[in-house]
């Protein structure tokens, strides 16, 4: 690619979040007048690099240039006034503000030192017709409108700053298909007007149809750049794999037949539009994972049998028994008797200013109370064997859950749901952010719990933890089960595939095999 | 839609409370034993513009989505110190209010430095800096008295063309010169995104710690307005921790009568304005009707109570009830 010098260029940027690598000497060319494409599976890297060109945060190492001089941007504001305009997938908008006063946010007109509010409404208007959201009323709430205009709104407030390079990350995720068409005009027209754009979304139709060229990141680096088109779907899911696994997974027993009351049955459930007609079983000792690309539904999956969401339809068996748990504690009593290991233990697993006992206890105080008063003794005595059976490295049981490592505070979340002996658990991304030498105590831990008639649901972002923990893994895609893939059938190729939504899912395979 | 529907929409919490205050007002007015009278207006609105000045300081804050407790402070303070300095000579005097309300706007750019720069939340800040606001103002007055220059005090307190209160045209100079120029503009607006979504904002490019600084001045700038008219109004000087106290809580009080949310980001200090008079009105109200004053503080409550109900009515519409602890 040397017809003309990229506009943007990144050359050995790393960044590492405490332990966890990000990005590791990554590069990207981008050109004007192009629509470049970046792909990779969960954990590529691709967040982190947008993050970094956005202003949103620094990188360790490395260089960015723009137009051949190096540029560092310490806020978002420092990135838009380059000219690099990002829209995120997690909405930028401010809910309380209008629709004309979000589009101007940066850069309101003003006369006098006032916003001039006519002015304001004519460029937000100009701006949602060239975004083509010409429904949209500029002195509308964003709150009040739907996700999907809110979306349209972005892309408008985003085309108001005049951007040379406009990044769009999964910009288009919560839009319908007639609205998709619209912004793909818009870009194309920005593409010829000379604009760079940089095109991340997991609709590899999208990609096909929309970009000019192609970069795939795997492990936090560039790992090939190519012209859209020179290669097939077969090769790109070849070029996104190949992750090395990183810790080593307990022995897996042999697959389980499917018995006429599992311990957990779900049929058709549903839940707005995130989550559709997701109908499976799990029997007692089996590890269901839960796969996809990040955001699927699995989340509000877990959430929904566990309670936490309102408005769900579709039933749930437990040993044959028909129970919808309305609330956390219903599925934590005694005949539903499930956990929810949640994702972000900071907010939603751990109480941090109280000790290590008291939060490991919080689950289980019915278990050591007697009459309604708490047994220091026996809860002691509980807290010790879970202690034990975890190998969790604290001081001393009274110090404050903060002061724990990420490692082990994800080991005394999951110890205190262990704590309520309960027969279903489900786990939401549980090793995230955490060291390998746990992730092995979690993943034995898991076998174990299975074993001994617990089961297990289990979605991870890391492929890796699909294929060497599950003895089946459902695919989701767009709140819907894609694919269900049962023991050897789990590989990384097949699962990358179903999570792209790949409609060739055989041809993929087929070549993958001919390897 | 039709546009005007988006301006009603945008300005209903206002137009709500100001519509509720002139029904009580009315109901008040039309069953004053002296009737419906220039002096009985006078006297409220005497009364009802030194909450609303510390109403109007509050919402500065609370539309960032934060909250000042030191307001009552501040205004003390300003009472006392004025209660020294606008004294004298005409000149004299002048200078004295500048001074008063150079203070304010000190008080509110500690408040301000405290919370952006040391990160802290905004009401362990203002609870701390109110102590010490107070504590000066106790320094200033250990006890009551002290002066006044009386022209300003009898020009703002008494009546225009015998009819219109003073005191009400200089809370609406207030509005004009202060508030509508600041929501207007594009910090005003900045601090509205703040309130809103701090994240969001910062995203955008919005200067998010100005935003939060100029919202603490100006919030002093009021409550100093406040505790100058409080001395204008009693000619002397009082370092009273009930009246700092009353005046914090009763502003925050009106602020969400007033359709002011208090999570930030919406709302408007005229409804504020209109929050602070209805709640000296229900006072009022007890005494036209002869009811012990002892109901007074329940009736506020319930009123309030009232309130804060109809403006959390939209949690029962969340679906995912992990959103209602966020």
């Amino acid at each position: 690619m040397a017809e003309a010098a990229p506009i943007l260029v990144m050359q050995g940027v790393s960044k590492r979040y405490g332990g966890v690598r990000a990005l590791e000497n990554a590069g990207l060319e981008v050109e004007a007048g192009r629509i470049h494409a970046i792909l990779g599976e969960n954990g590529a890297g691709k967040s982190t690099l947008i993050k970094i060109l956005a202003g949103v945060v620094a990188p360790d190492a490395g260089r960015i240039l723009l137009d051949g001089r190096e540029v560092a941007f310490d806020s978002p504001a420092a990135a838009n006034r380059a000219g690099i305009v990002c829209i995120f997938q997690e909405l930028s908008l401010v809910p309380d503000l209008s629709v004309a006063d979000n589009i101007a946010i940066s850069n309101p007109p003003t006369r006098f030192g006032m916003i001039d509010r006519r002015a304001q409404r004519r460029m937000a208007k100009a701006a949602l017709l060239r975004a083509g959201a010409g429904d949209v009323h500029p002195m509308a709430l964003v709150k009040d409108l739907p996700l999907s205009r809110r979306q349209m709104v972005e892309i408008a407030k985003a085309l108001a700053r005049d951007p040379r390079i406009l990044i769009l990350d999964e910009a288009t995720s919560a839009l319908t298909a007639a609205d998709v068409a619209k912004v793909f005009v818009v870009l194309r027209r920005l593409r010829d007007e000379g604009l760079a754009l940089l095109y991340i979304s997991h609709r590899m139709h999208e990609i096909a149809e929309l970009a000019d060229d192609c970069t795939v990141y795997r492990n936090g680096s560039n790992v090939a750049t190519y012209r859209a088109g020179a290669k097939s779907d077969a090769e790109v899911v070849e070029l996104m794999i190949g992750r090395e696994l990183s810790a080593v997974f307990p022995p897996k027993p042999p697959p389980k037949p499917q018995s006429a009351a599992p311990l957990l049955q779900v049929r058709r459930l549903g839940w707005t539009n995130r989550l559709r007609d997701v109908s499976f079983h799990v029997e007692a000792g089996e590890v269901l994972g839960l796969g996809g690309l990040d955001g699927q539904g699995q989340r509000e999956l877990l959430l929904a049998l566990f309670g936490v969401l309102s408005g769900v339809t579709g039933e749930v068996r437990v040993a044959g028994r028909l129970v919808t748990p309305r609330s956390p504690s219903a599925a934590k009593s005694d005949e539903v008797g499930m956990a929810l290991i949640p994702e972000d233990r900071k907010t939603e697993g751990l109480m941090l200013p109280m000790s290590v006992a008291e939060n490991l206890s919080f689950a289980a105080l019915d278990r050591v109370s007697r009459a309604g008063i708490i047994d220091r003794d026996r809860e002691h005595a509980l807290v010790a064997e879970m202690m034990q059976l975890l190998a969790i490295r604290a001081g001393s049981l009274d110090n404050p859950a903060a002061s724990l490592s990420g490692g082990n505070q994800q080991k005394v979340v999951i110890a205190k749901w262990l704590m309520a002996e309960p027969r279903i658990i489900l786990l939401n991304d549980p090793t995230r952010g955490i060291d390998v030498g746990t992730k092995q105590e979690i993943y034995g831990l898991l076998r174990r719990l299975a074993d001994r008639g617990a089961a297990i649901v289990f979605y991870t972002t890391d492929y890796s933890e699909l294929i060497g923990c599950c003895d089946r893994a459902l695919v989701l895609y767009d709140g819907a089960i894609r694919r269900e893939l049962v023991g050897e059938e789990i590989t990384e190729r097949a699962l990358v595939a179903s999570a792209l939504n790949i409609g060739e899912t055989a041809e993929v395979l087929a070549a993958g095999a001919a390897r | 839609m039709k546009d005007w529907r988006y301006a009603l929409a945008e300005n209903r919490a206002t137009l709500l409370a100001f519509a509720v205050f002139l029904v009580m007002f009315a109901i008040y007015a039309g069953n004053h034993p002296a009737g419906f009278s220039a002096n009985v207006v006078q006297t409220a609105s005497n009364k009802g513009v030194l909450l609303a000045l510390v109403a109007v300081a509050q919402t500065f804050v609370v539309i960032t989505a934060g909250i000042d407790l030191s307001v009552g402070s501040v205004f003390v303070l300003a009472n006392c110190l004025g209660s020294w300095i606008v004294v004298g000579a005409a000149w004299q005097a002048a200078l004295g209010v500048l001074g008063v309300l150079l203070a304010g706007v000190a008080c509110g750019a500690v408040n301000g430095l405290v919370v952006i720069v040391g990160r802290l939340q905004p009401i362990v800040t203002t609870i701390a800096t109110g102590a010490v606001f107070f504590g000066l103002a106790l320094l200033l007055r250990p006890s009551p008295g002290g002066d006044v220059y009386g022209p300003f005090a009898d020009a703002l307190t008494g009546r225009v063309l015998g009819v219109l209160p003073a005191s009400l045209i200089a809370l609406a100079a207030v509005v004009i010169v202060l508030w509508i120029p600041y929501a207007r503009s594009p910090i005003g607006r900045a601090a509205y995104a703040v309130g809103s979504s701090e994240q969001a904002s910062f995203m955008s490019g919005v200067p998010v710690d100005l935003a939060k600084f100029w919202a603490y001045v100006l919030s002093g700038l009021s409550a100093a307005l406040g505790g100058l008219f409080l001395t204008f109004v009693t000619y002397s000087g009082e370092a009273s921790a009930q009246t700092g106290g009353t005046y914090t809580l009763y502003s925050i009080a009106a602020v969400v009568l007033g359709g002011v949310s208090l999570y930030g980001g919406s709302g408007s200090a005229i409804g504020a304005i209109f929050g602070a008079l209805m709640f000296r009105t229900i006072g009022d109200l007890l005494f036209v009707f002869n009811l012990d004053p002892l109901w007074q503080p329940l009736f506020q409550g319930l009123v309030l109570l009232a309130a804060v109900s109809l403006g959390a009515a939209r949690l029962f519409q969340v679906r995912n009830r992990l959103e209602l602890f966020s």
